[in-house]
C-alpha cells in the first residue's frame, strides 16, 4: 500500500486516541459532563470505514461518535465545544457528548438510544435512492444494539427494497457489563444478515487496512445497486463502557490480549521500520539494495523525527480545539427556543 | 433507625420480597453479574443465581412484554428499564397489554408486574436521557404509579408495588439515588397511593412529588423565615391521587401551588391543578399556579439545564406571587 495513505491512517488513528485522551482529562476537570463514551482501541474502524466514505455519503452514529465525527472531517473545534456545551459547537451546546451533528457534512447524527440508527440510515438510504444519486448511508452500531427489534425491521426493509446502505458493526464484545456471549445466541453478528439475505462478512476491526479494504468493496457494490451489505468489525475497547464504568468486569488477560494488538502500534510497527544503514544495503548488493531501499520508503519508512512531528502537530490541534471550546460562549436560551423549530420563521402558527 | 440510601432501600426491598416469595424474579439491563446501573440489585445475582436475576439483552420491548407473559402465567416479575428513557421502546408492552389486559379479559388475568424506571433530569445527561414520562403513563387507565421521594417511601413502595396484583411503575429519580434518610423496615406502611404531608402550614399548599417534593420543602424553610408557612404535600403516587389529603389542604390554605419536574404543558401539573380546583373552587382566594419545567427537550449546557427545570428559588418566588395575587 501506498506510503500515503499508511501514514494518513496512522495520523488519523492517533489524532484520534490523543483527541479522546485530552477529553477524558477535560471531563476529570469537569469542562465536560453528563455521560462520555470514549473510542480507544476501536480506532481503526472508524478511521478505515470513513477513510472509504465520498463527501455526498450519510454517516449515521451512536452515542460513542466522537472519532466517527473527527473521521468525516468534522473540525476538532467544533467538536470539542459541543463537548464542553458551548454556542460555536456542532450542536451549538445543545447536544453534547452524545448528539454531534453536522449537516454540511451529512452527520446526520449521534443516537444515545440503543438501536435508533438503523431507521434513520435506511430513511436516508430512501431518499438516495429515489434521487437516484449514485451516494451511500453508512450506519454504526454495536453488538449490543442488535438484539433491539429495529435491528431485524431495518435490514428488511433495507434488503427488500434495496437501500444503499452500510452497515457497519462495531463488535466490541460488551454491552456495558454484558459479554457477548450472555447477551446473544448468536454471537456472530454477520450471520445475522444472512436472514435478509444481506451480503455479510466479519473482518479484524483491529488493522485498519483490512477495514478500509473491505469498505472501499462494500460501498462500491452498494453505489453499484446491489443493495445493503454489512460488515461486522471485531474490536475492542479499552476503557469502560463510559467514564462512570472502570470496566472491572472484563479479564485481564483479555484486556491485555487486546492491548497487545493496539491497532495504532501495529501501523507504527509497520511504517517505522528501519531504513537499512549503508552497510547493510551495500552488503545486499546494489540491485537488491536499491529495490529494498524503494520498497522500504513505498512501505512508508517513517522515521523517529516523522513521528514526533506527527504528534506535535497533533498536540498543537488539541491545544488549539480546547482553547477554542474554553473561549467559546455559552448557549442563550433564544438559542435553545430557536433549535426547537427551526422551521418556524416561514410559517405562522395560530 | 438505620439509616440507608435510595438505592439501598430499593435494594431491600427487592431482596426481602425475594426472599419471601419464590415466584418473584428480576429482569433487565446489567442487573445481575454487574449488580445494576445504579446499583438496585447489587447482591441479588449471587444470592439467587440467573434464573431469578436475569440479565436481558437490549430488548425493551420484548423483554418488558416478557415481563407480562410471565405475570400471566403466575410469576411476580420487577423489570427494570434501566432507564425511563428506554420505556419508549416498551411502550406497546406497558400501554397496550399489561395495563388493558386485565381489562380485556373481564377480570380473568391480575398483573402482578413491576416496572421500575428511574429518570427525571440528572446532570447534563442532554435531550434523550433526561426525560419525564409520568405525563405519558399517567394518561394510561389501568397503571398504578409510584414516585417515591425518600429512602423509606422506595423501600415501602417498591415492596407493595411487588405484592401488588396489578402493573405498578415505580418511577425512581436518578439524582435520588445517593439520598440517604431512616429507614424503618419494621414499621406499618401507609397505603402505597396516600399522599403525605411533609410540612404543615397555613398560608399556601405546595404540592409536589419525587425530587421536586424535597426541593418543595427547602423552599418552604426559606419562605418560612419571611413569614410564610407552607404546606408540603409529597403526593408519593401519581395514579391514582390522594385527592383527599390534597383537599383538604388546600381547603385549608385557599391558595394552591404545584411544583413538578416535569415540562409544563399537558403535564402532570395540569391535571392536579384541574382536579384540585373542581374539588376546592370555592376555597381558592386566587388561580392555582404551577412551577415546572419549560417546554423544551434538556439541553445539555449546564447553565441551559439549570434554567429550563425548576429551583427552590423558582418555588418561594411564584409562592410570594401567588399569595400576593390573592390578597
Ligand atoms: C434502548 C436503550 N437501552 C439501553 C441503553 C443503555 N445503554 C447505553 S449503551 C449500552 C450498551 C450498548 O452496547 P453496544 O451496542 O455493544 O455498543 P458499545 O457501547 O459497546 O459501543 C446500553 C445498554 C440505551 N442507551 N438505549
Ligand atoms: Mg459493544
Amino acid at each position: 500500500m501506498e506510503r500515503e495513505l499508511h501514514i494518513r491512517f496512522l495520523r488519523d488513528m492517533l489524532r484520534a486516541r490523543r483527541m479522546e485522551e485530552r477529553i477524558a482529562q477535560e471531563y476529570t476537570r469537569g469542562n465536560i459532563g453528563g455521560f462520555l463514551h470514549l473510542y480507544p482501541g476501536e480506532e481503526a474502524v472508524a478511521i478505515g470505514v470513513l477513510a472509504a466514505a465520498e463527501p455526498g455519503d450519510y454517516i449515521v452514529s451512536t452515542y460513542r461518535e466522537h472519532v466517527h465525527a473527527l473521521a468525516r472531517g468534522m473540525p476538532m473545534r467544533s467538536i470539542m465545544a459541543e463537548l464542553f456545551g458551548k454556542r460555536d459547537g456542532c450542536s451549538r451546546g445543545l447536544g453534547g457528548s452524545m448528539h454531534l451533528f453536522d449537516a454540511e457534512r451529512r452527520f446526520l447524527g449521534g443516537y444515545a438510544i440503543v438501536g435508533e440508527t438503523y431507521p434513520v440510515a435506511i430513511g436516508a438510504a430512501y431518499a438516495v435512492m429515489l434521487r437516484g444519486l449514485p451516494e451511500a448511508v453508512i450506519c454504526f452500531f454495536g453488538d449490543g444494539a442488535v438484539n433491539q427489534g429495529t435491528f431485524h425491521e431495518s435490514l428488511n426493509m433495507a434488503a427488500l427494497w434495496k437501500l444503499p446502505v452500510l452497515f457497519v458493526c462495531e463488535n466490541n464484545h460488551y454491552q456495558i457489563g454484558t459479554e457477548i456471549h450472555r447477551h446473544s445466541a448468536v454471537t456472530e453478528v454477520y450471520k445475522r444478515a444472512s436472514a435478509y439475505n444481506i451480503p455479510a462478512a466479519r473482518i479484524d476491526g483491529m488493522n485498519v487496512e483490512t477495514v478500509n479494504r473491505h469498505t472501499r468493496d462494500a460501498l462500491a457494490r452498494v453505489r453499484a445497486g446491489q443493495g445493503p451489505q454489512l460488515l461486522e468489525c471485531e474490536t475492542y475497547r479499552y476503557r469502560g463502557h463510559s467514564m462512570a464504568d472502570p470496566g472491572s468486569y472484563r479479564p485481564a488477560v483479555e484486556v491485555a490480549a487486546y492491548e497487545a494488538d493496539d491497532p495504532i502500534a501495529a501501523e507504527m510497527r509497520d511504517l517505522s521500520l528501519h531504513y537499512p544503514d549503508a552497510d547493510t544495503l551495500h552488503a545486499l548488493g546494489l540491485d537488491s539494495s536499491e529495490s529494498l531501499g524503494r520498497r522500504y520508503v513505498e512501505n512508508g519508512h517513517l522515521d523517529t523525527a516523522g513521528l514526533e512531528a506527527l504528534e506535535a502537530d497533533i498536540r498543537a490541534e488539541i491545544e488549539d480545539a480546547v482553547a477554542f471550546a474554553l473561549a467559546s460562549p455559552e448557549p442563550t436560551l433564544d438559542d435553545a427556543w430557536g433549535a426547537l423549530r427551526p422551521g418556524l420563521i416561514h410559517e405562522t402558527l395560530i | 433507625m438505620q439509616t440507608l440510601s435510595y438505592w439501598q432501600a430499593l435494594n431491600r426491598a427487592l431482596e426481602a420480597e425475594m426472599a419471601a416469595d419464590d415466584a418473584v424474579i428480576v429482569l433487565g439491563e446489567d442487573v445481575g453479574l454487574y449488580g445494576g446501573t445504579y446499583r438496585v440489585t447489587e447482591g441479588l445475582y449471587a444470592k439467587y443465581g440467573e434464573r431469578r436475576v436475569l440479565d436481558t439483552p437490549i430488548s425493551e420491548g420484548s423483554f418488558t412484554g416478557l415481563g407480562v407473559g410471565a405475570a400471566m402465567a403466575g410469576l411476580r416479575p420487577v423489570v427494570e428499564i434501566m432507564t425511563i428513557n428506554f420505556a419508549l421502546l416498551a411502550l406497546d408492552a406497558l400501554i397496550n397489554m399489561a395495563a388493558k389486559i386485565p381489562f380485556m379479559s373481564g377480570g380473568q388475568f391480575s398483573m402482578p408486574l413491576t416496572v421500575r424506571m428511574p429518570g427525571g433530569v440528572a446532570h447534563q445527561l442532554a435531550a434523550q436521557h433526561s426525560q419525564r414520562l409520568e405525563h405519558t403513563l399517567m394518561n394510561v387507565a389501568g397503571l398504578r404509579i409510584v414516585v417515591p421521594a425518600t429512602p423509606q417511601d422506595a423501600y415501602w413502595q417498591l415492596r407493595q408495588a411487588i405484592r401488588a396484583d396489578d402493573c405498578v411503575i415505580v418511577l425512581e429519580h436518578e439524582l435520588l439515588n445517593f439520598d440517604k434518610g431512616p429507614v424503618d423496615e419494621t414499621a406499618k406502611a401507609p397505603p402505597p397511593h396516600r399522599a403525605t404531608v411533609r410540612r404543615a402550614g397555613r398560608d399556601l399548599t405546595i404540592v409536589s412529588y419525587s425530587r421536586m417534593a424535597n426541593q418543595a420543602l427547602v423552599a418552604a424553610e426559606q419562605l418560612a423565615t419571611e413569614g410564610i408557612e407552607a404546606e408540603v404535600i409529597d403526593l408519593r403516587s401519581l395514579n391514582p391521587i390522594d385527592w383527599d389529603t390534597c383537599a383538604a389542604s388546600v381547603r385549608k390554605t385557599g391558595h394552591l401551588l404545584i411544583a413538578e419536574e416535569d415540562s409544563r404543558f399537558a403535564g402532570a401539573g395540569a391535571e392536579i391543578s384541574a382536579g384540585l380546583t373542581e374539588r376546592c373552587f370555592h376555597s381558592l382566594h386566587a388561580a392555582p399556579m404551577r412551577v415546572a419545567a419549560l417546554d423544551l427537550p434538556n439541553p445539555y449546557n449546564k447553565r441551559l439545564e439549570q434554567t429550563c427545570i425548576p429551583q427552590p428559588p423558582d418555588i418561594v418566588a411564584a409562592a410570594r406571587a401567588l399569595l400576593r395575587d390573592g390578597q
